[in-house]
């Protein structure tokens, strides 16, 4: 496959950016999207010019690292992560525009490359529970209702790759948080600080200047892990009766 | 095994959710659902004008004598301007400082662009800004009478009638209907997600349950400049 690429450059944090024009050539279609882009800066690298820098750690769709726009769309074409997004959902002589998540809590590094760690400071406020750890636990001290469970099991998929961000028009984090507040707090062992998880997740993702949630779906459409939309309601439900009780 | 760690309560809970987006965004939701039952009966009191000039004028008398002898003549009437007052402002102010909020959260456009969302998601900021305008226009219409060409008290048929006689004021009232429509499609929806009322479920009847709404608000409230223009109503 031959491919013309637009892809988003910028030096550094300040720098200004632009969309940079490239052409491939000898693409497999059963190539994955991030090694097209290798193929790309090895050819880069032998020319003397820069690489393209981008996220990417598992290349199986488990991390969550490999974050890009591509032809308008949160990690492409295909509901997946971009690593494991194949070259043969494009065309040979297709044209594809990649840029980076677009947030203002997620500043750019460089090229594609995304400052995430607001995520981080999400989890750090509640997304987790306290426990005593060193020794394990015995297997049914605690008993987990099957729902619960699939529940939780349902949430625990997302791995804050940031497609929900990027996707939405208003920079919102919601889906995220929810994916993280559902999955802890349906669990016994995250009852305890339930109230004052979602109170403090929904404080911090307020701080980190992610903006609201406006309804528009796009995030749970953007999903790689199909985190649902109702998430965010079963959130808000949290959040207004830790509030308000 | 686990250890509670329960977290004071916050000083100020009102103001607390207030900051939050996710309790403003709350405000905008109750505000905006006291006014959609406020716009339903609105709409039911509306259609008297199709049983004739008494019927409508009689039903504006008792709206104004509604609660007497306990409460004085338009007492009641007051208190529900008061209370939508409350709920435009409210609502209003919220929608205002989270879009500000949202745009500063997207500085960047995407240079690929792609059409997003529905069109009624899309349009709930300019169709709310719409919304705003019109309630304007109509008071000083149909209530205060200022830009009204008969304005007389308690007579809402004679001026509803003279209103629609000028074209302008049918397609600024049409225009705002099908906004109000499209708003509520979304926003009704959009309200119980944003209350966390919404579940798997639940989602399918809900957005059924708008959409009707939303039919059946803008049909209702535009039958009446239609009737006028087309002579049904005289
Ligand atoms: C003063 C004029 C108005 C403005 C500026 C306005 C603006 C807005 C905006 C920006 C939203 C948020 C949209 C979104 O989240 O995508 C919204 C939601 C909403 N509006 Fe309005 N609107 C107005 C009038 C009304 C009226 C007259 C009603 C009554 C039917 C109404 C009912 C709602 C409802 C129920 C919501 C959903 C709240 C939520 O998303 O949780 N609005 N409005
Ligand atoms: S909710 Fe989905 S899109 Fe958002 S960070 Fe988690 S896995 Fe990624
Ligand atoms: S590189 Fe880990 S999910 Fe794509």
């Amino acid at each position: 496959m031959n491919l013309t690429l637009r892809i988003w450059r910028q030096a550094g944090p300040d720098a200004p950016g632009s969309m940079t024009t490239y052409q491939v050539s000898g693409i497999s279609p059963d190539m994955s999207f991030l090694e097209m882009l290798d193929t790309l800066n090895e050819e880069l690298i032998t020319r003397g010019d820069q690489p393209v820098a981008f996220d990417h750690d598992c290349r199986e769709g488990i991390c969550g690292a490999c974050g890009m726009v591509i032809n308008g769309q949160a990690h492409g074409p295909e509901r997946t992560t971009t690593c494991q997004l194949h070259m043969r959902h494009f065309k040979d002589g297709d044209t594809i525009d990649v840029e980076p998540w677009r947030a203002s809590a997620f500043p750019v590094v460089k090229d594609l490359v995304v400052d995430r760690t607001a995520f981080d400071r999400i989890i750090g406020s509640g997304g987790y529970i306290t426990a005593p750890t060193g020794s394990a636990p015995d297997a049914h001290a605690t008993p987990v209702p099957k729902e619960a469970a699939d529940t939780a099991f349902e949430h625990a998929e997302c791995i804050g790759c940031g497609a929900c961000v990027a996707a939405c028009p208003n920079g919102s984090a919601m889906l995220f948080t929810s994916a993280k507040v559902v999955h802890l707090n349906v669990l016994p062992q995250g009852a305890p600080e339930r109230s004052s998880r979602v109170r403090n997740m929904v404080a911090a993702m307020d701080d980190e200047g992610f903006g609201g949630c406006t309804n528009t779906g796009e995030c749970a459409t953007a999903c790689p892990k199909g985190i649902p939309l109702t998430s965010i309601a079963a959130m808000n439900r949290q959040f207004l009766r830790a509030s308000l009780g | 095994m686990t250890t509670v760690t329960r977290t004071g309560r916050p000083p100020s809970l009102l103001l607390n959710l207030w900051r939050s987006t996710v309790g403003k965004k709350a405000v905008m939701a109750v505000s905006g659902l006291l006014m959609l039952l406020y716009l339903v009966f609105h709409m039911l009191g509306n259609l008297q004008i199709f049983f004739g000039p008494e019927e409508i004028n009689h039903y504006a008398h008792w709206l104004r004598t509604l609660g007497m002898p306990f409460l004085r003549y338009e007492w009641l009437l007051w208190i529900f301007r008061a209370g939508l007052t409350v709920c435009v402002v409210a609502h209003g102010v919220s929608a205002y400082q989270l879009s500000r909020r949202d745009i500063a959260a997207r500085p960047t456009k995407y240079a690929h662009q792609r059409q997003r969302a529905t069109y009624a998601t899309r349009t709930m900021r300019w169709g709310g800004v719409i919304l705003g305008l019109f309630v304007i226009w109509h008071i000083l219409d149909l209530t205060t009478g200022t830009v009204n060409p008969v304005a007389e008290h308690e007579h809402p048929y004679q001026n509803i009638v003279a209103s629609f006689d000028r074209w302008y004021s049918c397609v600024f009232y049409i225009l705002a209907m099908l906004a109000l429509g499209l708003h509520i499609r979304h926003g009704f929806w959009s309200a119980a997600q944003t209350l966390g009322a919404n579940n798997a479920r639940l989602n399918f009847f809900l957005k059924l349950a708008a959409n009707g709404l939303a039919l059946l608000l803008s049909v209702g409230f535009v039958s009446v400049p239609l009737a006028v223009m087309f002579g049904v109503v005289k």
